[in-house]
């Protein structure tokens, strides 16, 4: 089967985040009330898995490994 | 004695280093390809640059090539190894320094000299120096910020892990001598070990008095001193 994985890596709460920052600055600017803004980066990943367990699996060793520094970083996976 | 000079797609300081290895030191040192063997060299230094365009993270893909399997069995068996810029965050991407470099507090690309303090003298890399000794180079990065946790920031210091810190010219850690927000104004690290360097400041800049100090010259001098000794 042919999967869609969805990861969002996000620094760790409590984590300095200056692009968050400057983000928010910039929108309180704009008027907007403004509690907080995180960045993340988002990847899109297909993969062929034999099914959702499998897929998830996968894509979590790969974040481990690779994606995502577990110094700093949370991650969240979807798979569809 | 002939070390390696590890060059990624992307690396830039690698020609900076290889001339002060052969044309101030009078060592044979290679540029080696990353696809190429790093077997049976004394020593080895990943360059400064932007290898693989920083994607994902700085560091992190040339940290998972196998020639950082390589890299890692040489370490293993004592051999100096020197990360310097983007080679430090290689060599934490690819677990052989703790911590991590995240984005400069200041989200800017930062060039600027700075002073350091020499923390550790007991390293491949530092025995040229005095304890508690200022000394000046350049940094010239955007991901220099180190991060560890509060209990591998213990440990560290217990160890003697922290070889380099940020400070102002009368040798305090002050904030405003901290480029980039690094906690305990941290510039560079070893491994337990004490044969694997990481730092962000730039040596191979700072090699020659006509360039504005010749005080990173010592830790290639004293790499290949350690090298020697075997």
């Amino acid at each position: 089967m042919r999967y869609c994985a969805e990861i969002t890596i996000q620094l760790k709460q409590g984590m300095l985040d200056p692009e968050g920052e400057t983000i928010q600055r910039a929108l309180t600017h704009l008027g907007y009330a403004v509690k907080s803004a995180h960045a993340a980066k988002r990847l899109l990943i297909e993969l062929e898995a034999d099914d959702t367990d499998d897929a998830t699996g996968m894509v979590d060793e790969m974040c481990r490994k690779m994606l995502a520094n577990p110094v700093i970083h949370n991650y969240s996976i979807v798979i569809r | 004695m002939k070390f390696a000079v590890i060059r990624f797609g992307g690396s830039n300081c690698d020609s900076d280093v290889h001339h002060v290895l052969n044309d101030l030191l009078g060592v044979s040192a290679d540029l080696v390809w990353y696809k190429d063997s790093i077997e049976g060299y004394d020593g080895v230094v990943i360059p400064g640059g932007f290898s693989y365009g920083d994607y994902l993270r700085a560091g992190a893909i040339a940290a998972r090539t196998p020639i950082m399997n390589s890299v890692k069995r040489l370490a293993d068996n004592g051999k100096p190894v020197i990360g310097i810029c983007n080679g430090f965050q290689i060599l934490a991407e690819a677990g052989l320094l703790p911590g991590a470099l995240r984005t400069n507090e200041y989200p800017k690309f930062c060039c600027k000299w700075v002073n350091l303090r020499v923390e550790n003298t007991d390293t491949a890399f530092t025995s040229g120096f005095k304890e508690g000794e200022i000394v000046r180079m350049p940094v010239a990065h955007k991901e220099g910020n180190f991060f560890a946790d509060d209990a591998a920031l213990q440990d560290m210091n217990s160890r003697h892990q922290i070889v380099f810190r940020y400070v102002d010219p009368d040798g305090n850690t002050a904030d405003y001598a901290n480029p980039n927000g690094s906690v305990e104004n941290i510039a560079g690290i070893v491994n337990g070990s004490g044969n694997v360097l990481g730092m962000m400041p730039h040596p191979e800049r700072a090699s020659e008095s006509i360039l504005g100090s010749d005080d990173g010259r010592r830790i290639f001098e004293s790499m290949v001193e350690y090298a020697e000794q075997g």
